[in-house]
């Protein structure tokens, strides 16, 4: 019985953990089809954010829950105005572009912090007892987390005035224009949007993971293919997609291992993108976010 | 400013020019100098590996300057990037071979990249140093390789951590071949000492949520964990090994902890109580290692890494190769690899006095066993002079010189491994 719950519980981190570093992606890819390569680093970002200001006697939270997604945000806004502005509707484009940005990120951490930085910091809170099993109470608190967060997003995307505008644009952009609608500025709030959520997610997960300037390519891959297997809603998409691949792979890292478990999310994600070319919201919650 | 194909072409090739141009300008200077290529990773995932090598590379060589060179020239150092990418090192080391006609060849990190390029240095006659730990059994006339190996200190510490905190081990190890052969040797040794392996599990090295697995440790209520995880995705387990409150009921040890400086990147909580052996620690209590840290950190300064196994044996394996151009008193390939042969050692060395092997090119070290407490290692055993044991097994390169192997099965199964 424990043991159902403590695996349980970690299986819903994992599904958790997918949402956290592919919301960001969902933002910037699923509404406006920019193929962000560099959104691992956004994550790095993030947690060099966290890092830093920690070292200078930030308290951990205020590192984690309000500079990450304020720096890495701005960044993403100077970013979407010196690079991604010329690139809309260039998807080959912007692909080599942001994985060129990827790379200039990576060699710029490198530069300033060595290949390694110096960190103590660990999850905060402890652990928690179930039974025989112990589990991080931060990854309780990141499980939260990941679901007020997707909260927030569907709220702001539905109830306000920004949220309506930036729909309208990235249904239509030119008629949303001709209405008064400044798409330029949708587009770059759009993007520093999704830059922030990236670097709030990547704060979060550096007390787990440790930062160096290379851990974005960890991420990479799964994201896309969170947001890629999730389809065009992208709230929707990308909870449900967590939610299946990240059931999948916990429960196939616990009965087998962890190979098998990363090569069960992979040939789930292709079975289902062969039955489903355009995700699991291009044929469910088809109306949704 | 949009950037066109034809401008990007210009400006890239500009800037490639600009950076290749101290090489060329150097090589042609520098003739009648000695030259020592250097190919390990200084960008990519392995720079946490590489760097401080790199470091303790530079270091040999402007000491063996210093003092004058060697056999009357000096030596030239040429450092290639290879970038944490497989495909370059075959590119460079073709290179330091056919292009530069290098003396000696320090070079690789992983198993992987020693493949890669051993077989193009031994067509060429280059002579190589592979000066990393690793998993034994290259058996290769023309290659030293000096980094300890399982029998060497897996051999050590499982007895010593069975000791003190029991029977039973749970294998967590990195999915690539050293991380699998050392799962291996630390299955037999520890079966060797009447214990039990709970179960064995591998990570790809891109793995950073080990939640399943802490899980499944705590069903399996093992004495100890064993990791042989490798890279920075892997000091993830580390941190959530130690958010769920486990770094106190079940310790770690392991042989490949500290060799990237994972001690400095989690905390003293996470830490504390990790068991790890090396044939080299900075703490090493010697007069010769502690003037060998303070020169280097002097020259570094207050970036300079800490140095570990890796960096360390890097600059030991080029002060082996030139005490072994001394007694030769020629860089010439053959010479200096009968010096070697010789019973050839290295006093004075930090990590204590390292001999070479003639059977199998591979290092008589002295191995250490430490515990972490804030940071840093404590030594708690010193086992001197140790042979590379397991690859005795399977290499005699003085009844068979020209051999150009790597034996690791044949290892395994004369150590009695299935």
């Amino acid at each position: 019985m424990d043991l159902v719950v403590a695996l349980t519980l970690q299986v819903v981190y994992g599904i958790a953990h997918l949402v956290l570093i592919s919301l960001g992606l969902a933002i910037v890819f699923g509404m406006m089809r920019v193929i962000n390569l560099a959104h691992g680093e956004f994550l790095m970002l993030g947690g060099y954010t966290v890092v830093v200001s920690t070292n200078h006697g930030v308290n951990l939270w205020v590192a984690m829950l309000i500079l990450a997604p304020l720096v890495v945000g701005i960044i993403g806004i100077i970013v979407e105005r010196a690079l991604i502005q010329f690139l809309y509707g260039r998807m080959v484009d912007t692909l080599l572009a942001t994985w060129g940005l990827s790379l200039l990120f990576i060699g710029l951490v490198t530069t300033i912090f060595g290949a390694q930085t110096g960190t103590t910091i660990s999850p905060p809170l402890g652990a928690v007892r179930i039974g025989d099993y112990s589990m991080s109470t931060y990854e309780l608190l990141l499980i939260a987390i990941a679901a007020v967060l997707s909260l927030a997003v569907y709220l702001v995307l539905r109830l306000t005035r920004l949220g309506l505008m930036a729909r309208a644009t990235m249904q239509s952009a030119d008629m949303a224009s001709t209405l008064g609608v400044s798409t330029k500025r949708i587009y770059m709030i759009t993007f520093g949007l999704g830059a922030a959520v990236s670097g709030l997610a990547g704060g979060l997960l550096a007390p787990l993971t440790g930062v160096l300037p290379t851990i974005g390519a960890t991420y990479i891959a799964k994201a896309f293919i969170t947001v890629i297997s999730g389809g065009a809603a992208i709230l929707a998409g990308t909870v449900s997609a967590s939610v299946l691949l990240g059931g999948i792979n916990g429960v196939a890292s616990y009965l087998t291992g962890p190979t098998i478990g990363e090569v069960a999310l992979l040939v789930a994600a292709i079975v289902l993108l062969r039955l489903m070319p355009r995700g699991i919201t291009g044929r469910y919650f088809r109306k949704s976010l | 400013m949009p950037i066109d194909r034809r401008t990007f072409v210009k400006t890239s090739s500009a800037a490639a020019l600009a950076l290749a141009a101290p090489a060329i300008i150097g090589r042609a200077a520098a003739d009648e100098h000695i030259k020592l290529v250097s190919i390990l990773d200084q960008s990519g995932g392995l720079d946490i590996y590489g760097k401080p090598m790199v470091d303790a590379t530079t270091m040999a060589v402007d000491e063996i300057n210093e003092a004058g060179g060697l056999a009357g020239r000096q030596v030239e150092l040429i450092n290639y990037d290879p970038q944490s990418t497989i495909q370059f090192y075959t590119q460079y080391a073709t290179q330091a071979a056919a292009g530069d006609k290098a003396d000696v060849v320090h070079a690789g990190i992983t198993s992987a990249s020693r493949e890669a390029i051993r077989p193009t240095l031994g067509r060429f006659n280059t002579l190589y140093f592979y000066n990393t730990q690793y998993e034994g059994g290259v058996c290769d006339r023309n290659t030293f390789c000096t980094g300890s190996t399982p029998a060497q200190t897996v051999e050590k510490l499982v007895p010593y951590a069975m000791n003190k905190w029991g029977k039973k081990v749970y294998i967590v190890a990195a999915d690539y071949n050293y991380g699998q052969i050392t799962a291996q040797w630390v299955k037999k040794y520890v079966t060797d000492n009447g214990g039990e392996v709970a179960d064995t599990e591998f990570f790809p090295l891109d793995v950073t949520n080990f939640g399943p697995t802490i899980k499944k440790i705590q069903a399996a209520k093992p004495d100890m964990v064993w990791s042989a995880l490798v890279g920075g995705a892997h000091i993830s387990f580390y941190k959530q090994y130690g958010a769920a409150g486990m770094s106190k009921s079940i310790p770690i040890a392991s042989t490949t902890f500290g060799v990237g400086n994972e001690h400095k990147l989690i905390s003293t909580e996470e830490g504390d109580g990790i068991l790890a052996a090396y044939s080299y620690f900075q703490e090493v209590d010697t007069p010769d290692n502690q003037a060998f840290v303070k020169r280097f950190q002097d020259k570094f300064g207050a970036d300079a890494p800490y140095l570990n196994e890796l960096a360390t044996r890097s600059y030991e394996g080029i002060m082996l190769w030139a005490e072994a151009v001394k007694k030769a008193g020629t860089a010439e390939r053959m010479a200096v690899i009968e010096a070697l042969e010789s019973g050839l050692s290295l006093a004075g060395a930090p990590s204590g006095p390292i001999a070479i092997e003639p059977k199998t090119h591979h290092g008589i070290l002295n191995v250490y066993l430490a515990e972490l407490r804030d940071q840093s290692f404590n030594i708690v055993e010193t086992h001197a002079a140790q042979p590379p044991a397991d690859t005795l097994l399977v290499c005699d390169l003085q009844a068979n010189p020209d051999q150009a192997v790597f034996y690791f099965e044949n290892g395994l199964e004369a150590a009695g491994i299935k």
